[in-house]
C-alpha cells in the first residue's frame, strides 16, 4: 500500500513534525501547548520508526513494538504532565511557563 | 680549701621568701610578712659577711698571690650549642663578694626601714614579696658565673624594678614611670643581648672565668676589623656597655631614672640608688679584662660616664623635687664610677681607676641609700616631695637632720667622710689619664657640693613653712637604719680597698696625692659656701642668678628636653608613622587582598548563576542548540 | 597496640560519653574526666619516654604501632613519637585540659560544644603522633573542621565572616599540603616498589633536587598558612576575635603549632636541599612577620586583636628558627611552640574571663581592674611578662635559644635577620606594658566594674595549670631541651648531608 511512497517523504514529514514540535516547545508559553509540542516530537519519532522498519527490515516488527511503547509511555506521561499542570494551575492560577521560575538560583 | 657551697643559700632564701610571701602573704598579718622578710634578709646578711670574712681573710691566695676566682656552685641550666651552655651558680671573687655586702646591707636596712615607712599601706605584703624578689635577682646578678646568667638576673632586676616603681598602681604617673623604666632598659638590654651573642659566638663561651682569664679567647679571636673600623670584639663590648648604660642610667638612656622616683622611697633607696643602677658599672668591671684590650670601647665608657656626671649634676641644681635631685645626683655619681673604669689601666697601680670605681660604688651605696632613706623620713613627716614646701625641719627631725648632713658631707667629698676617699682616687686616676676628663669631674665635684647643700638648707634651714600638722621624727624602725648607714658613710672610707678589690686581684700601695686632694676639698667647700649663701636664709640671689642664666637655666630645669625628644621619636614617629600604618596596611592591603580573592570568587559565581534562570524554555534552547552543535561536530569529524 | 593509640581512644570515648549525658553538669564533668585522663596519659607518656631514653633506648621513634588500613594506596595507621612530638603532646593535653575549665560558663548547646572541642583535640593529637603523611593529613582536616562550627555557632561579633574566612584560608593551605604530600608519595619509591606515605621511609629516600624545589613551596606555604606566615596570617586576628574562649586557646595554643610542626616535620625534614635553596625567601617573610606582628599589636584596641598579632609575631619566630637549620635554633623553635602555646592559651583564657565580666574587649573602656579582680590581673601580668620573654618563664628560654642558635650562622644575611628579630623583644615589651598599664592599673574607669567578682574555682584551675606549665619550663628547662635535642638528630643529619650539595 505504501509501495509508491519513497522513504524520503516519511523522513521529511517526521523532520517537519519534529521541528514544529521543537519550535512549539521553545516558543509557546502555555504549558498545554508545550505538552502538545512534546507529543508532536514523540510522534515524529514514531513515524521514523515505522517507516524505517517497514522499508529496511520488512520481516521484523521491532520498530512497530517500539512505536507502541512510545505511544503508551506518552499517554502515561501526558496524564502525569496534565496532573502536574493542574496542580500548578491551582497554585499559581496560571499555566504560563515563564511564571514558573521557582527553581532558579 | 673552704667549702663555699652554702652561698647558694644567699640566693635561695630570698627566692623562698618571695614565693612564701608572694603566694600566702595575704593570709598573714602585714607585720608578720614584714618581719619574715626582714629576718630572712638578716640571715643572708650574716651569711654574706661570713663569706666575705672567709673569702678575704681565710681563703688561701692563688699561686701569684691574688685573690682566687672561685666557683662555689655551678650547675648546667640549659644546653645551647656544643660549646655554649647556660649555667647557674655562684662565682666568688673580690667584686662579687663586695657586692654581696653592699646589697645585703642596704637591702636589710631598707627592709627594716620599710616596716615603718610602709606601715598601713595597702599591699604591704606585696611590697615585701617584691623586695625579696629584687634581692634574689640582684644577688643572682652579682654572683653570676657567666654572662648569660647575669643577663637572666639582669632582666629579673628589671622586672622587680618595674613592679616596685609601679607599686602605687592606681596612680597614673607611677604606671607611666614604671612602663618607661622597663621599656628604656629593655631597649638597652637588646644591646646587651646582641653584645652577648657576638661575644659568645666569637669566643665560644659565656663563662666569666674563661673570658676574663689571662688566656681568654676574647684576646685572640674577633680582632679583625669588622664594621666601621672597629673589631668584632670592640663592637661586642660597646653593645654590652649599652646594656650597662641603660641599667645605670647613662646619657642618653637615663630618662627613666628620674621618673622612677614615683616608686616608694625605700625602693628608690635600694634599687635606684644603691644596687640596681650600679649594675652597669659592675658589668663593665666584670668584663674589665676584656675592655682593657678594646680601648675604643673603654673610651666610650669614660666619655659617656664623664658627660653624664656633668650633665646630671647641672640638672640636679635646678630641680625642686627632693627625690629627683637625688636621682640626678645618683646618675652623676654613677657617671663618676663609669669614668673611673674608663680611665683605668690593668694591674697594680695602673688599675687605680678600677679600684676607685669599686670603692666609690661601695661608699656611694651607703651615703646615697642614707640620703634616700632620709628623704623618705622627710616625706613621711611633711607629706610632700617639694623642697619649697619644706624648711626649718631641723628641730622636728633631729636624727634625720644629723644623718642627712653626714650623707651630704660624704657625697660632697669632705674628709674624713667616706665619699672623700673614693672620689679622690677617681680624680687622681682621671688626672693621670686625660686632663679634660679631669677638669669635667673637678667641676662636677663642686656642683655636687652645691646641689646637695642647696637641698640640705632648703629642707632643714630657712624659714619654716606652714605645715598641716606638726612634723614628727620617724619611728625607730626608720631611724635605726639611718643611724647605721650614717656610721657606714662615715667609716667605710677607711676600708683598705687597694688590698682587697683591685683589677688583677693583687694588692698595691697608694699614697694620697695632696696636690689633687686639696683642690678637690677646696672646690667642695666653695660649693657648700655658695649654697650656704644662697639657701641658708630666705633671699632671692638664687632666683636672680637663675634669671640671669636665662635659656640655659630653663633648659636645665626641663632636663634639656631629652624626654621630649624621646617622646617625639616614640609617640610621633614610631607610634604614628610606623605602627599605625602597619595596622592599616594589615587591615586594608594584606587582608584586603585575601578578601579580594574571596570577592572575585563570589562575583564570578554570581555571574555564573544567572544561567540557572528557572526558565524552562531557556534550558531547552541551550539543550537543543547544544545537541545540534554536537551533532554537527560529530558529523564533521566523522566525515573527515 | 601501642600506648599512643590511647590519645585517640580517650577523646573518642569522651565524645561518646558526652553524647550519652543527660544534662549540662554531666556533660561538663564527662569532659573534665576525659581530658584529665588525657593529661595524665600525656604526663605518663613523658615519664615513660624519658625513662626509655635513660635506659639507653636511642631508637629514632618510640612506641611504634603500624596497621595497614587502605591497601590500594598503601596507607597505614602508623604512629610513634620522638622527643619533639612528646613535647607537643604534653602541650596539647595541658591546653585542652585548661580549655575545658575555661569554657565552664558555656550556656548554649554545651553538649555539642564539648563534642566539637574534643573532636578538635583528637585531631590535633592524631596529627602529632602520626608518622604516615596521609593519616597526618586526615587528622589535620579533622582538627580544622570543628573549628568552623565552634566559631560559627558559639562565636561573637562577625562570627560567620570570621569562621568562613578562617576555614577557607586553612582549607586553601591544606589543598597545597595535599598536593605536596601527593608529590612526596609519587616520589617515595624511586627504585620501583610500592609507593608509600610513610614519613620515615620517605626520609631515607633521596628525592631529586628539582622535584624538591617544586614541592617545597607547596608544603611550606601550606603549613605556613596555619603557622601564620606573614602574608597569610590575616585569618588569625579575625578568627581569634570571634572565637569563644576555649577555641581561641586551642587555636592559638595548639592548632597554629600544627603549622610550625608540619613545616619542621614534613617540609624541611623531607626536602632538605630545597629548604637550603629556598629557605631565604621564607626567612625574609618570617623576619617581616616577627616585627610586623609586634608593631601591628602596638596599635590595636581590642584585647584579642592584640594577642592575635602577638601570636603572629611569636609564631613567625618559630618559622624563623626552623629556617635557621641548626640544632640550637630548631630546638628553640620547638620550645617556642610549646612556650607560646601555653602562654597564649593563658592569655586567651584570661581575656575570655575578663570579657565575661566586663562584656567588652576594648582596653580603653576598662582600667584599674587590678583592684577588683586581683587574681586575674596578676595572672594577666604574669602572662604578659612571660610573653615579653622574662627569665623564669618559658618564653625567655625559647627566645634565647633561638637567638643564640640563629647567631651561629655566620653570614651577614642571617645575622642581620637575627638582630632585627631580636629587636622585637623591645616592641613586645611596649605593647604588653601598654595593655597592662591601661587595662589593669590606674583608676577604675567604669563605675559598673566596681561590682565585678574575681575568678571562680574553675577559672583558677585553668589559669593555675597554665601558669604552672610556663614556670616549670622557665625554671628548669634542661629536661625539655635535652628531650627535644635528641629528637632533632635525624633532621639535623639530613640537613647537614644536604648542605654540601649546594656548592
Amino acid at each position: 500500500m505504501f509501495e509508491g511512497v519513497p522513504l524520503t517523504w516519511f523522513l521529511i514529514t517526521g523532520t517537519i513534525m519534529f521541528f514544529v514540535g521543537i519550535y512549539g516547545f521553545l516558543v509557546r508559553k502555555n504549558l498545554i501547548t508545550i505538552l502538545m509540542s512534546t507529543e508532536l516530537i514523540l510522534n515524529s519519532v514514531n513515524i521514523n520508526f515505522v517507516a524505517f522498519n517497514k522499508i529496511l527490515y520488512p520481516g521484523h516488527l521491532e520498530g512497530m513494538f517500539f512505536t507502541i511503547f512510545i505511544i503508551a509511555v506518552a499517554a502515561a506521561e501526558a496524564s502525569v504532565a496534565i496532573a502536574i499542570i493542574i496542580n500548578i494551575y491551582r497554585r499559581l492560577v496560571s499555566i504560563n511557563v515563564e511564571k514558573m521560575d521557582e527553581m532558579k538560583y | 680549701m673552704i667549702d663555699f657551697s652554702y652561698t647558694a643559700l644567699i640566693l635561695l632564701i630570698p627566692l623562698f621568701l618571695f614565693v612564701l610571701v608572694g603566694l600566702f602573704g595575704n593570709r598573714f598579718k602585714p607585720l608578720v610578712s614584714g618581719v619574715i622578710g626582714t629576718s630572712g634578709l638578716f640571715v643572708i646578711w650574716v651569711l654574706s659577711l661570713f663569706t666575705a670574712y672567709k673569702y678575704f681573710f681565710v681563703l688561701e691566695k692563688a699561686t701569684d698571690g691574688s685573690f682566687q676566682k672561685l666557683l662555689a656552685v655551678n650547675t648546667v641550666w640549659l644546653h645551647l650549642t656544643d660549646k655554649l651552655h647556660i649555667d647557674m651558680g655562684v662565682l666568688l671573687d673580690p667584686i662579687s663578694v663586695m657586692m654581696l655586702i653592699v646589697i645585703t646591707t642596704v637591702s636589710l636596712m631598707v627592709h627594716l626601714y620599710s616596716i615603718g615607712y610602709m606601715h598601713g599601706e595597702k599591699g604591704f605584703q606585696r611590697f615585701f614579696a617584691m623586695l625579696s624578689l629584687f634581692s634574689f635577682s640582684m644577688l643572682g646578678l652579682v654572683v653570676a658565673t657567666n654572662i648569660f646568667q647575669m643577663y637572666i638576673f639582669w632582666e629579673l632586676v628589671g622586672v622587680s624594678s618595674y613592679l616596685l616603681i609601679g607599686f602605687y598602681y592606681t596612680r597614673d604617673t607611677a604606671v607611666a614611670a614604671s612602663k618607661k623604666a622597663f621599656i628604656v632598659t629593655r631597649f638597652a638590654d637588646l644591646g646587651f643581648l646582641i653584645g652577648i651573642l657576638i661575644l659568645s659566638y666569637t669566643t665560644g663561651t659565656f663563662d666569666f672565668i674563661t673570658l676574663t682569664g689571662s688566656s681568654s679567647p676574647a684576646f685572640s679571636s674577633g680582632q679583625g676589623v669588622w664594621f666601621l673600623g672597629l673589631s668584632t670584639m670592640t663592637w661586642s663590648m660597646i653593645f654590652i656597655f649599652m646594656g650597662g648604660a641603660g641599667k645605670s642610667a647613662m646619657f642618653p638612656l637615663h630618662i627613666w631614672l628620674p621618673d622612677a622616683m614615683e616608686g616608694p622611697t625605700p625602693v628608690s633607696a635600694l634599687i635606684h640608688a644603691a644596687t640596681m643602677v650600679v649594675a652597669g658599672v659592675y658589668l663593665v668591671a666584670r668584663m674589665f679584662p676584656i675592655y682593657i684590650h678594646e680601648t675604643a670601647a673603654l673610651d666610650i665608657v669614660a666619655w659617656v660616664g664623664a658627660f653624664t656626671s656633668l650633665f646630671a649634676a647641672v640638672i640636679a641644681c635646678t630641680q625642686f623635687d627632693i627625690k629627683r635631685v637625688l636621682a640626678y645626683s645618683t646618675m652623676s655619681q654613677i657617671g663618676y664610677m663609669m669614668l673611673a673604669l674608663g680611665v683605668s689601666g690593668y694591674g697594680g697601680h695602673e688599675g687605680l681607676g678600677y679600684m676607685a670605681s669599686m670603692f666609690h660604688l661601695f661608699t656611694h651605696a651607703f651615703f646615697k641609700a642614707l640620703l634616700f632613706l632620709g628623704a623618705g623620713a622627710i616625706i613621711h613627716a611633711v607629706h610632700s616631695n617639694y623642697m619649697n614646701e619644706m624648711g626649718g625641719l631641723r628641730k622636728y627631725l633631729p636624727i634625720t637632720h644629723i644623718t642627712f648632713l653626714i650623707a651630704c658631707l660624704a657625697i660632697a667629698g669632705i674628709p674624713p667622710f667616706a665619699g672623700f676617699f673614693s672620689k679622690d682616687e677617681i680624680l687622681v686616676a682621671a688626672f693621670h689619664h686625660n686632663k679634660v676628663l679631669f677638669a669635667m669631674e673637678y667641676a662636677v665635684a663642686g656642683l655636687t657640693a652645691f646641689y646637695m647643700f642647696r637641698l640640705y638648707y632648703s629642707v632643714f634651714w630657712r624659714k619654716e613653712v606652714h605645715y598641716h600638722h606638726t612634723p614628727h621624727e620617724a619611728p625607730a624602725t626608720m631611724t635605726i637604719p639611718l643611724i647605721f648607714l650614717a656610721l657606714g658613710s662615715t667609716f667605710t672610707g677607711f676600708i683598705p680597698f687597694t688590698k682587697l678589690v683591685t683589677s688583677d686581684g693583687l694588692p698595691f700601695e697608694i699614697h694620697t696625692e695632696w696636690g689633687i686632694a686639696i683642690p678637690s676639698i677646696l672646690i667642695a667647700v666653695v660649693g657648700i659656701a655658695v649654697a650656704t649663701v644662697f639657701y641658708r636664709k630666705e633671699n632671692n640671689i638664687a632666683t636672680r642668678l637663675a634669671r640671669s642664666m636665662g635659656g640655659f637655666y630653663t633648659a636645665a630645669y626641663h632636663k634639656f628636653y631629652i624626654d621630649e625628644v624621646y617622646l617625639f621619636i616614640t609617640k610621633r614617629i614610631i607610634f604614628n608613622y610606623i605602627s599605625r600604618p602597619i595596622a592599616w596596611f594589615d587591615r586594608h592591603i594584606v587582608d584586603g587582598t585575601m578578601n579580594g580573592v574571596s570577592y572575585v570568587t563570589n562575583e564570578a559565581s554570581f555571574r555564573i548563576r544567572k544561567f540557572q534562570s528557572g526558565q524552562l524554555q531557556q534550558y531547552a534552547i541551550v539543550f537543543v542548540s547544544g545537541t545540534i552543535f554536537l551533532a554537527l561536530l560529530f558529523i564533521y569529524l566523522w566525515t573527515n | 597496640m601501642s600506648f599512643l593509640t590511647l590519645f585517640i581512644i580517650i577523646p573518642v570515648l569522651t565524645v561518646i560519653g558526652i553524647l550519652l549525658c543527660k544534662n549540662h553538669m554531666q556533660v561538663k564533668w564527662t569532659a573534665v574526666v576525659g581530658m584529665s585522663l588525657q593529661l595524665i596519659t600525656a604526663i605518663v607518656l613523658i615519664f615513660l619516654f624519658l625513662a626509655e631514653r635513660r635506659a639507653g633506648n636511642m631508637a629514632e621513634i618510640l612506641f611504634i604501632q603500624d596497621n595497614l588500613w587502605y591497601q590500594t594506596l598503601n596507607i597505614h595507621f602508623f604512629v610513634g613519637v620522638d622527643g619533639v612530638s612528646v613535647a607537643m603532646i604534653g602541650l596539647t593535653s595541658l591546653v585542652v585540659f585548661a580549655g575545658i575549665f575555661a569554657s565552664w560558663d558555656i550556656v548554649d548547646l554545651p553538649r555539642e560544644f564539648f563534642t566539637s572541642l574534643i573532636l578538635l583535640a583528637s585531631g590535633v593529637f592524631g596529627f602529632f603522633i602520626s608518622l604516615d603523611l596521609f593519616t597526618m593529613f586526615l587528622f589535620y582536616e579533622l582538627a580544622v573542621i570543628p573549628m568552623y562550627l565552634l566559631i560559627g555557632i558559639w562565636g561573637s561579633g562577625p562570627r560567620h565572616y570570621s569562621a568562613m574566612k578562617l576555614t577557607l584560608m586553612l582549607m586553601g593551605g591544606s589543598a597545597l599540603i595535599l598536593l605536596g604530600i601527593l608529590g612526596l608519595y609519587f616520589n617515595s619509591a624511586p627504585g620501583g616498589g610500592p609507593l608509600t606515605f610513610d614519613l620515615i621511609q620517605i626520609s631515607k629516600v633521596h628525592i631529586p633536587v628539582e622535584t624538591q624545589r617544586f614541592l617545597f613551596p607547596f608544603l611550606f606555604v601550606g603549613f605556613g598558612v596555619l603557622g601564620a606566615l606573614f602574608p597569610f596570617h590575616t585569618w588569625s586576628p579575625d578568627g581569634h576575635a570571634s572565637a569563644p574562649t576555649a577555641v581561641s586557646m586551642l587555636h592559638a595554643g595548639v592548632l597554629m603549632k600544627l603549622g610550625g610542626y608540619g613545616c619542621y616535620r614534613v617540609a624541611v625534614f623531607l626536602l632538605p636541599e630545597a629548604a637550603h635553596q629556598l629557605g631565604w625567601i621564607f626567612l625574609i617573610l618570617a623576619t617581616i612577620g616577627v616585627i610586623y606582628g609586634a608593631l601591628g599589636a602596638v596599635w590595636q584596641k581590642d584585647l584579642k586583636y592584640i594577642n592575635a598579632y602577638s601570636s603572629v609575631s611569636h609564631c613567625a619566630l618559630v618559622l624563623f628558627a626552623i629556617l635557621m637549620f641548626n640544632q640550637t635554633a630548631m630546638n628553640g623553635a620547638i620550645m617556642q611552640m610549646i612556650s607560646h602555646g601555653i602562654m597564649t592559651a593563658l592569655f586567651f583564657a584570661l581575656i575570655g574571663m575578663i570579657y565575661g565580666r566586663t562584656h567588652t574587649r576594648y582596653i580603653n573602656e576598662m582600667g584599674g581592674l587590678m583592684k577588683v579582680m586581683p587574681f586575674l590581673a596578676v595572672a594577666y601580668v604574669i602572662a604578659g611578662l612571660a610573653s615579653l620573654g622574662l627569665p623564669g618563664f618559658s618564653g625567655f628560654v625559647a627566645e634565647m635559644t633561638i637567638f643564640v642558635g640563629a647567631f651561629q650562622n655566620a653570614d651577614v644575611f642571617h645575622r642581620v635577620a637575627t638582630i632585627i628579630v631580636a629587636s622585637s623583644i623591645v616592641v613586645t615589651a611596649v605593647y604588653i606594658l601598654r595593655v597592662v598599664g591601661i587595662l589593669l592599673l590606674g583608676k577604675i574607669r567604669n563605675e559598673a566594674y566596681e561590682m565585678i567578682t574575681d575568678a571562680k574555682w574553675y577559672d583558677k584551675i585553668s589559669v593555675v595549670a597554665l601558669i604552672f606549665g610556663i614556670t616549670v619550663i622557665g625554671i628548669a628547662p634542661l629536661w625539655l631541651s635535652d628531650m627535644i635535642t635528641q629528637g632533632l638528630g635525624p633532621i639535623m643529619q639530613k640537613l647537614l648531608s644536604a648542605a654540601p650539595m649546594l656548592h
